[in-house]
């Protein structure tokens, strides 16, 4: 009998959102498919990968991916054109750790300058990051969306302990916005509900549903991811239809296979190599699973997802 | 299509002997449905129902072993398209491509690399399962002679003999007799004879074709010349085309219990570049391959690679559980501080991931809940004041601390006087409700 490829029509489709200003705003999100599944839909556009710098030194990223920032990562001015320059950056998301209470507790106006002068400094769309604190980042982030006005940044992230300011600022400034909530696609859906309501538009969204690294709950990102996508496109659920962000590096340069020393575990081989890979396996994992802007570190990993992109489309 | 509880039971005898370990007849189909229990255990069913039961309920992968004995890997037998549906069956396998140009200690390097890529993590023995052995030379002798040396030292390892021509196939195949090996490379111009030195080696048969419509012609050709055992490449060697074609075998078979594409796939992801050669790999591990060929074992490659398997493969109704145990972080000394959480994995990596960020070495006892989370397990009733008492009684850890202080998770902050009451002579400290507050709250300790 003839074959006739079994190809799904999905009703729904996940929202293109755009960043940045000018020749080099970026687009991503738009399709009608699942991931890759270009042959049953149209993927308008490519995922994109933003490079994570910090308002201060990574003094507590391991030394490996450390290293490639050696130079410039004590100024996250020179590090932010050190990624858009030479590591070709389409995105940089600068997250302001050094505002977090257990670390140097910078203010909410130390964090809106460093911002203004990365903004000055470079012509890539800005991601701006909290540090996780959920109190101390509605003040951070109320003062760099203000900081940041007409730049079409991300806010992020709006958590459900804090959204309601984080809403406000970004609404207010004209940016788009991440909406994190953990692991769950209940808890992810409503979220997007209770920010839409405050009047957000939904076509500036983007959803986090929280990520994790591989052999640290990968699996449970995975399959929300998926799960958001397929009520997005087969079920037509407005509410999951914005794309998602992968916040990668944050994950993987904390677990113990980016940093244990080959002397130590020879079974687990070259570490360098090896945390490289763990970055970028992570990456691509997220990819099929749904994630449509990266966020990530090693300029190596990078790069093997950005091949690993091109061999997709 | 797969039958119905109901359905199944119509076909069943009625009599609810409970012979099959089940309570009721239709109890034993719901299971049958589920397949979770397999007709076998009915002693009275007809042969009449066993025949038409057993079409109805053969898998739409078809389920193949491959090789023999203590390594033989099980292959196909999928029923679902996405993971949060019902768990992945048969993890993929790894098989590492030997050439046959390959000089004799190349060859013999990749064998100890093989016989040594056995990991243990989280509890499972993970490897590289198979050896692909590919006639690059087109030479028979060359072929026969990787086979041999493979078949010598690498005793037990599943193989692939990767061929077109049938005649070289049919001397190397003979050095894995009853061994259950591929046979890959039948084409449109000598899948007859190759299916023929298949067969009388009852080894499996590797289909090669550029694209789905040769490879359902020529798995509906391989069927109609009595050979079965299948294992299919649809060409692609692209990440784009693999997922693609992958995609779209698997809802074909699941589907529309469509069964010329109803074969486990064997995917080639071999590049110069290793850490791309990863990446295609991941691609197949997330998107349905069953036999994924890579071009060399190399331990950080395997490493990462293992783990995605295992993390894809999980089931997602039974949460991953770690053992319980009293977990050393950092170098702990007999004051340092001791924590109690459930083994929730989940839980157990974020709170020790959180205790590694504070620096301050820890002791983590790690109780045993079925694998709930903190709330779950206590609202469960098996994160309880005596339960937790009769733990810490029973871990010795009495004898390893000197202090008598004990941290439990925020969240349970009301079992901390039932604790006292059931631990004697020791306190009872309510920690952070949440594990990014784990290094402040070590911190200021």
């Amino acid at each position: 009998m003839a074959f006739v490829i079994p190809k799904e029509t999905y009703s729904g489709k996940v929202y293109p959102v755009t960043i940045g200003t000018g020749d080099n705003a970026v687009t991503f999100g738009g399709e009608n498919v699942l991931p890759f599944n270009g042959f049953e839909g149209s993927t308008p556009n490519k995922p994109v990968i933003a490079y994570e710098i910090q308002d201060i030194p990574p003094s507590d990223w391991p030394e490996n991916v450390k290293k490639p920032f050696e130079a410039v990562s004590g100024d996250p001015v020179k590090w932010a054109k050190h990624c858009q320059d030479t590591l070709g950056a389409r995105a940089i998301a600068l997250r302001l750790t050094g505002t977090h209470p257990d670390r140097e507790n910078l203010s909410a106006g130390d964090a809106a300058k460093t911002v203004k002068d990365v903004l000055s400094a470079i012509s890539v769309p800005l991601i701006i990051l909290g540090s996780n604190h959920a109190e101390k980042d509605s003040q951070v982030l109320v003062a760099c969306a203000e900081a940041a006005k007409e730049k079409n940044c991300v806010i992020g992230k709006a958590q459900e302990a804090n959204y309601k300011t984080i809403v406000a600022a970004a609404m207010a400034n004209n940016h788009k916005l991440i909406a994190m909530s953990e692991l769950d696609i209940n808890l992810s859906k409503q979220l997007n509900i209770l920010i839409t309501q405050m009047g957000f538009d939904k076509e500036r969204l983007i959803t986090d549903p929280m990520s994790s690294a591989l052999g640290y709950g990968l699996e449970y990102t995975y399959s929300v991811m998926e799960r958001i996508r397929l009520a997005a496109l087969a079920q037509n659920d407005a509410t999951m239809q914005p794309p998602m962000v992968a916040d990668v590096g944050m994950y993987v340069w904390k677990i113990k296979e980016t940093q244990a020393l080959e002397a130590d575990l020879p079974m687990w081989g070259d570490l360098a190599k090896r945390g490289v890979l763990w970055e970028a396996s992570t990456a691509a994992s997220l990819l099929i699973s749904g994630a449509e802007l990266l966020i990530m570190r090693h300029p190596e990993a990078v790069q093997a997802v950005e091949k690993f992109i091109s061999e997709m489309s | 299509m797969a039958l119905t509880g109901v359905e199944i039971f119509k076909l069943l005898p009625k009599t609810n002997c409970k012979k099959c370990g089940h309570p009721t007849c239709l109890a034993f189909a719901m299971k049958l449905a589920q397949r979770q229990a397999s007709l076998d255990a009915c002693p009275d069913v007809s042969e009449d129902a066993k025949k038409l039961l057993g079409e109805a309920s053969a898998p739409p992968v078809r389920p193949i072993t491959f090789g023999a004995g203590d390594k033989a890997v099980k292959l196909g037998e999928e029923t679902v398209l996405f993971r949060h549906e019902k768990k992945f069956v048969n993890p993929c396998a790894f098989a590492v491509e030997i050439k046959d140009t390959s000089r004799e200690a190349d060859v013999l390097k990749t064998i100890e690399d093989v016989l040594g890529s056995e990991i243990d993590r989280v509890g499972q023995k993970l490897r590289v399962d198979a050896i692909l052995i590919s006639n690059a030379s087109g030479d028979p002798k060359a072929l026969e002679s990787v086979s041999r040396l493979v078949s010598e030292k690498a005793a037990g390892v599943p193989v692939i003999i990767s061929t077109t021509d049938a005649g070289a196939a049919v001397s190397a195949l003979g050095y894995f007799k009853d061994k259950r090996p591929v046979l890959f490379g039948a084409n449109a111009n000598n899948i007859e004879s190759m299916a023929k030195a298949a067969g009388s080696f009852k080894a499996i048969l590797g289909v090669t074709a550029n694209g789905l419509d040769e490879l359902i012609s020529l798995t509906e050709k391989a069927k109609s010349l009595g050979t079965e055992d299948l294992v299919v490449d649809p060409g692609a060697r692209k990440a784009g085309g693999i997922i693609e074609q992958n995609t779209i075998i698997r809802r074909a078979a699941i589907k529309k219990n469509f069964k010329s594409l109803g074969y486990p796939v064997i995917t080639f992801a071999q590049r110069d570049d290793n850490m791309l050669e990863s990446l295609i790999a991941v691609a197949g591990v997330a998107k349905y391959s069953s036999i994924i060929v890579l071009s060399s074992v190399t331990k950080w490659k395997s490493l990462a690679l293992f783990t995605l398997r295992q993390n894809i493969y999980t089931d997602p109704q039974v949460p991953m559980q770690v053992e319980q145990k009293i977990y050393k972080i950092g170098e702990p000394t007999p004051e340092s501080p001791l924590m109690i959480t459930t083994n929730f994995s989940l839980t157990y990596f974020i709170v020790s991931g959180e205790v590694e960020n504070s620096r301050v070495p820890s002791r983590l006892a790690v109780m045993d809940c079925e694998g709930l989370s903190v709330l779950t397990a206590w609202a469960a009733g098996k994160f309880t004041a005596s339960k937790i008492a009769q733990f810490i009684k029973e871990a010795g850890i009495e004898n390893e601390v000197s202090h008598r202080e004990l941290i439990i998770p925020g969240y349970v902050a009301i079992l901390s006087g039932a604790i006292e009451d059931k631990l004697e002579g020791w306190k009872v400290t309510v920690g952070p409700r949440e594990a990014n507050a784990i290094p402040a709250f070590l911190k200021s300790k």
